[in-house]
């Protein structure tokens, strides 16, 4: 395997440039996927059927909790790859679970706030609004939770194998992905809530 | 016994027992000939654990050809069915499944894999790439495209087939008016393989894009290549939004969400809008690989370089941008206004354009040429004036106004069909035959492949033009039946013995790679059709490692720069080659996807979450899973070359 | 070289048969909508035509000045590049059909979905058609009758159809006097047309709606206003009235025969409204009643729901515009 050391260590091999270069590709049809329910959500958003509208059922707090602890995330993350790097392990991995951390916070928060709906009478089933409501913020919720597995399997191949161009290769990827989910709820923020609460 | 009842057949019939009879019977057949001829230890080796971009094309193209023989089985019995008037070969329902499938079966599992086929096995080829840029992730393609083939086919015996049209409309395919688990298996067999595909697409970018020969710019890629790329751009933009209409279907099917239906603020347009703007990019995936194929077939047998290099590719990004804004001529009848459907009705005429430079561009290529009608090119000649009349129908079909009186009826059928069959299964058949011998280092049969084009070309022409004009005499489509008095019975007819001529074709391109295994030469050299492309550089069948040396390229025609103009292909000496190992993961994982898909049909929700969990498991295996391949040595190389030109 | 032959004598059978002396149903108009609809389709068809035969005529002239076992074997094809000229004539002329054609289906898609010109200021005769699985219901509210698959109407007098479906998405056909629309669940669709001369034709739904649709058919007849008038008047004294009991009963699955009814069912069972507003009106009612779980009682309750969100969607649909 050819290293190129004038790159950084995750960009250092072919294949490590090639997953970079697909994950971005991917990441361009993740865009296109939510574009597609954010296109569904403004055709349903007034069809409310016999349940409640948006700016009934939400909560700015849990909201603005949630979008706090997941624009941190996005900060730590991005703290952990220049950490990785300046090859500061113990710092990246730091930083990395400090992500983590917060991601499940985030999550903990989305999930009361779930609970909370289905409490006040906006179940998946109540009506189109409320099914595609909960299917876009699901869907960013399940690559959270994907995100999270993911990660900790990341932290764990850092921890036991230190930083190699694969890991490095991985972890960067990683923060991509963390970065797209944090765009991703920006939108949903401005868009679903800010939105429905006006 | 109340938990097998589920499994139970809605509609059974004669037909059904009788399938579910040959599917057993197969199955015991294959498993008693790999035990009897010890065979299984070869077959995990070499083929399920494969991560060569040639083994996974060619079990594409295995998977494609059974499906064709599927869907082209359900073609017969629909046109046998509506034959003579009042026919009761089949009833209402029947007919309703196998219409279904036939659509889902031909566009997602036939056409959509017989185009990955070929790309699998020709562009790593055509840019002089060691492989694709992730192998494992093309075997996780492929086999989750097998595997939601084989999950859409069981239906047909295992709980009932879908039955609500390849479109699946809302809300006839909702729970009410389609009870059965039919729905439900087309939901989750397109969401598997629609990964697959979704993940191909992204492998083939990435490959076009960085494993390039030194040398070949973009504008010196084949022009196979370019509509690859082009086609693997469309496959990432629009598989995303099927993913998610088919989630929505999915949920309003077993979830009792509220997306499509006709309650509580559901809209069954948005299926409509949703799978459209899918569906139509989806028909340039099809086409454009294929109008590719002719790019590369018909230059080769026209002995001349393809004429408008630069115009071609211009018109291919041109009509996949154009595909993205189309949809809604799928229903200009749906009531959306004069304004939307004029819009609407200028996009969709506006792709003739690009598309009719292509057909004169390929006229062009043979002016001054010397034309020899091999059988890839006859199909490739066969294809300009039918795809012509199917285009120029499109046209037609594009004009809103007229729609309305088109729009569900035979003249779509048979203009859909006119596109279709000779823009991509005439350029799968002219491939297959021009990259045979690339593949397994033989050639199939002229004189039995000829045979085959006048049957399949003549079945076409004799089976779908009639459906014009019972279309203009107002047959409505998907209709099981109709009386006599319609006057509809003469062009039924005609198009079902169109049809049977199309089985004969079939037939014979089946007997053709039977008899040309048995009998053809194996003593063809490494450029048995005079080829231009870079694919043609290297031996036939071609070694696992693809080229022994790197090739350095000057132009989109390397190797016939190579053979005529004295360009030098290969400069440098032998160097290690890395390869990647083999891996059963791929295969693995995608069983869980069978079994996760299966039981989500079902509603079995433990196996669900054991699916899932095992899937989960498998992707933790791959991510700690240290693998670096291993290399050919420059040793091993030169003796494995000396002995491949030695053999020759 | 057969198959060009081939695809010749088939195009040359087709323009035979298309011109021939028996018509076909959507080239033989019998109203405006559809006459302006044939004009389209010849117009296209000749323009296609042209198109064709160039291609046909410029492949065939190639194909046998170039083929390979006319030519000399020491014959080396020369390479070239392209040529801007032309190439901008292979571009330039699609673009100029393209663009007369694109001329005419804006004009003529106006003019199809707007109220038939020539009839002074005869107001358009309204009838509601919905359809259920597998039967079409015509209300005339005008008249205040209703009949189950099978359709009158008065010539020399423009027709707007409302369309609605108690069920699957269907389209509403008469080839003869104009193109289809879709009938949906939530939503009306408007589709004009009208009858120049008597006669009988042929209506249909011609979109997929499942098991019973091959047979989801109905005849139009279309005579002059007395006749109509008539028509009306006896039904007035022969019918039975139509109750919403009765209804409720023949939006059943199945087939029906031609019935005829006194009164619509418009006022008990009202249709949806709204353009891309939905509510539950058709559809609730419409899952009601296959399941047979429904109390009369709850039918007015619904009812009123549904009122509240005809209102709410009256609000959103004039949004929309």
């Amino acid at each position: 395997m050819q290293i190129d050391k004038t790159k950084p260590l995750e960009y250092s091999t072919e294949q490590g440039r090639l997953n970079i270069l697909g994950f971005w590709i991917f990441i361009g049809a993740e865009v296109m996927l939510f574009a597609t329910l954010f296109a569904s959500y403004f055709t349903l958003v007034d069809r409310t059927g016999s349940g409640p509208s948006g700016s009934e059922i939400f909560e700015l707090t849990p909201v603005l909790i949630e979008t706090l602890l997941l624009l941190t995330s996005s900060f730590t993350i991005g703290l952990g790859v220049h950490a990785m790097r300046l090859g500061r392990t113990k710092a990246m991995l730091t930083f990395f679970i400090i992500t983590l951390v917060l991601g499940l916070a985030f999550l903990g928060v989305e999930i009361y706030e779930f609970v909370h709906y289905v409490h006040v009478g906006a179940g998946l089933q109540t009506s189109a609004f409320t099914s595609i409501l909960l299917t876009t913020l699901g869907t960013h919720g399940l690559h959270v939770t994907f995100g999270l597995f993911w990660g900790t399997m990341i932290v764990m191949q850092v921890m036991k194998r230190g930083l190699t161009p694969a890991t490095a290769n991985k972890s960067f990827i990683f923060s991509l992905y963390w970065h797209f989910l944090d765009v991703v709820w920006i939108f949903i923020f401005s868009f679903i809530y800010l939105k429905g609460m006006m | 016994m109340e938990f097998f009842e589920r499994f139970a057949i809605p509609h059974p019939s004669p037909a059904i027992y009788a399938s579910m009879v040959a599917i057993a019977l197969t199955t015991i057949a294959v498993v008693v000939g790999l035990t009897y001829f010890k065979k299984w230890g070869y077959l995990w080796r070499e083929w399920l654990t494969t991560v060569d971009h040639k083994k996974i094309g060619i079990m594409y193209m295995i998977s494609a050809l059974l499906m064709l023989f599927r869907g082209g089985a359900d073609a017969l019995m629909m046109r046998a069915q509506t034959a003579v008037p009042e026919n009761t070969l089949l009833d209402a329902q029947h007919y309703n499944e196998i219409f279904t499938t036939h659509g889902v079966v031909m566009i997602i599992f036939m056409a959509m894999a017989f185009i990955i086929a070929l790309m699998n096995f020709v562009i790593p080829l055509q840019i002089g790439a060691r492989d694709v840029a992730f192998p494992r992730l093309n075997a996780l393609s492929f086999w989750l495209y097998f595997m939601g083939a084989m999950l859409l086919n069981i239906s047909f015996v295992i709980g009932g087939s879908p039955s609500s049209g390849w479109t699946s409309y809302f809300p006839l395919a909702g729970n009410e008016l389609s009870p059965s688990v039919g729905t439900n298996y087309y939901m989750l067999a397109l969401q598997i393989s629609g990964l697959g595909t979704l993940i191909t697409g992204i492998n083939f970018i990435v490959t076009i894009l960085k494993m390039r020969a030194p040398g070949m710019t973009l504008m010196k890629m084949p022009m196979f290549t370019w509509a690859g790329l082009i086609t693997n751009v469309i496959i990432v933009f629009a598989f995303p939004v099927l993913t998610v209409a088919l989630a929505m279907g999915t949920m309003d099917r077993l979830f009792a969400t509220n997306f499509f239906t006709t309650t509580d603020g559901g809209m069954d347009m948005l299926w409509a809008n949703l799978f459209w703007v899918w569906g139509h990019p989806e028909v340039y995936i099809l086409i454009l690989p294929a109008f590719g194929i002719y790019s590369e077939i018909i230059p080769t047998f026209a002995r001349r370089n393809l004429y408008g290099y630069t115009t071609m590719v211009v018109s291919m990004v041109v009509i996949s941008l154009l595909s993205f804004v189309v949809w809604v001529h799928h229903f200009f009848t749906m009531g959306q206004g004069a304004l939307v459907n004029s819009i609407f009705s200028i996009t969709t005429m506006a792709i003739a354009v690009p598309t009719g430079i292509k057909i004169f561009n390929w006229l062009f290529t043979m002016w001054k040429g010397k034309i020899q009608f091999t059988v890839p090119m006859l199909y490739s000649l066969g294809f300009i004036p039918i795809f012509t009349i199917g285009g120029v129908t499109g046209v037609m079909l594009g004009m809103a106004s007229a729609d309305y009186q088109y729009h569900n009826t035979m003249f779509l059928v048979a203009h859909f069909h006119l596109v279709i069959i000779p823009g991509v299964v005439f350029a799968m058949i002219a491939g297959l035959t021009y990259w045979w011998p690339k593949m397994f280092g033989f050639m199939l049969n002229e004189r039995i492949g000829k045979w085959g084009f006048w049957f399949i070309a003549g079945g076409t022409v004799l089976a779908f033009f009639p459906m014009f004009i019972s279309g203009l005499d107002g047959q409505a489509r998907r209709m099981y039946t109709y009386s006599e008095g319609t006057g509809f019975g003469i062009w039924n007819m005609l198009s079902f013995v169109g049809a049977i001529g199309l089985a004969i074709g079939f037939a014979l391109l089946v007997y053709n790679i039977y008899y040309s295994t048995r009998y053809a030469s194996r003593d063809i050299g490494d450029d048995p059709w005079n080829a231009r492309s870079l694919e043609w550089a290297t031996h036939n069948p071609v070694p696992e490692y693809n080229f022994a040396i790197t090739p350095q390229v000057n132009s989109s025609e390397a190797f016939w720069d190579a053979k005529k103009r004295g360009h030098k292909l290969f400069k440098a000496g032998y160097k290690d080659i890395h390869m990647p190992n083999n891996s059963g993961i791929p295969f693995i994982m995608s069983v869980f996807f069978f079994i996760f898909g299966f039981a989500f049909i079902f509603s079995m929700w433990i196996t669900v979450i054991v699916s899932l969990i095992a899937i989960l498991a498998c992707m933790t295996y791959r991510s700690f899973e240290k693998d670096d391949g291993y290399h050919i040595t420059a040793e091993e190389l030169k003796k494995a070359e000396s002995e491949l030109r030695g053999a020759k | 070289m057969k198959l060009k032959w081939a695809i010749l004598g088939a195009l040359f059978t087709l323009t035979a048969v298309l011109t021939g002396c028996e018509p076909l149903t959507v080239l033989d108009p019998k109203g405006p909508q559809a006459q302006t609809q044939a004009d389209v389709i010849w117009i296209s068809i000749a323009i296609m035509a042209f198109i064709v035969i160039t291609v046909f005529v410029m492949l065939v002239y190639i194909l046998i000045k170039y083929r390979g076992s006319k030519q000399a074997d020491s014959y080396e094809p020369p390479h070239i590049e392209g040529n801007k000229i032309v190439e901008s004539i292979v571009v330039g002329i699609p673009i100029i059909i393209v663009a007369v054609l694109s001329i005419i289906s804006v004009q003529s898609t106006y003019d199809v979905e707007a109220k038939p010109e020539g009839y002074g200021d005869k107001e358009p005769l309204v009838v509601y058609a919905s359809s259920s699985d597998w039967k079409w219901h015509f209300s005339y509210p005008e008249q205040d009758i209703e009949t189950v698959n099978y359709l009158y109407v008065p010539t020399d007098r423009p027709l707007e159809f409302k369309l609605y479906s108690y069920g699957p998405i269907t389209s509403f056909w008469i080839p003869q006097l104009g193109g289809q629309k879709y009938a949906m669940s939530d939503m009306i669709t408007t589709l004009h047309l009208a009858a120049d001369v008597p006669g009988e034709f042929m209506g249909r739904n011609s979109n997929f709606s499942g098991e019973g649709f091959a047979e989801n058919t109905f005849n139009v007849t279309a005579m002059p206003q007395q006749e109509f008038d008539d028509w009306v008047k006896e039904v007035k004294q022969t019918a039975k009235p139509l109750t919403e009991e009765k209804f409720d009963e023949l939006l059943e699955p199945g087939h029906l025969g031609q019935l005829t009814f006194t009164g619509t069912h418009l006022g008990f069972m009202p249709p949806p409204k709204g353009h891309h507003e939905g509510h539950g009106a058709g559809g609730e009612d419409h899952s009601e009643h296959s399941s047979h779980e429904s109390e009369s009682s709850e039918h007015s309750e619904h009812d009123n729901n549904n009122n509240e969100h005809n209102h709410e969607s009256d609000e959103a649909a004039s949004h929309n515009e």
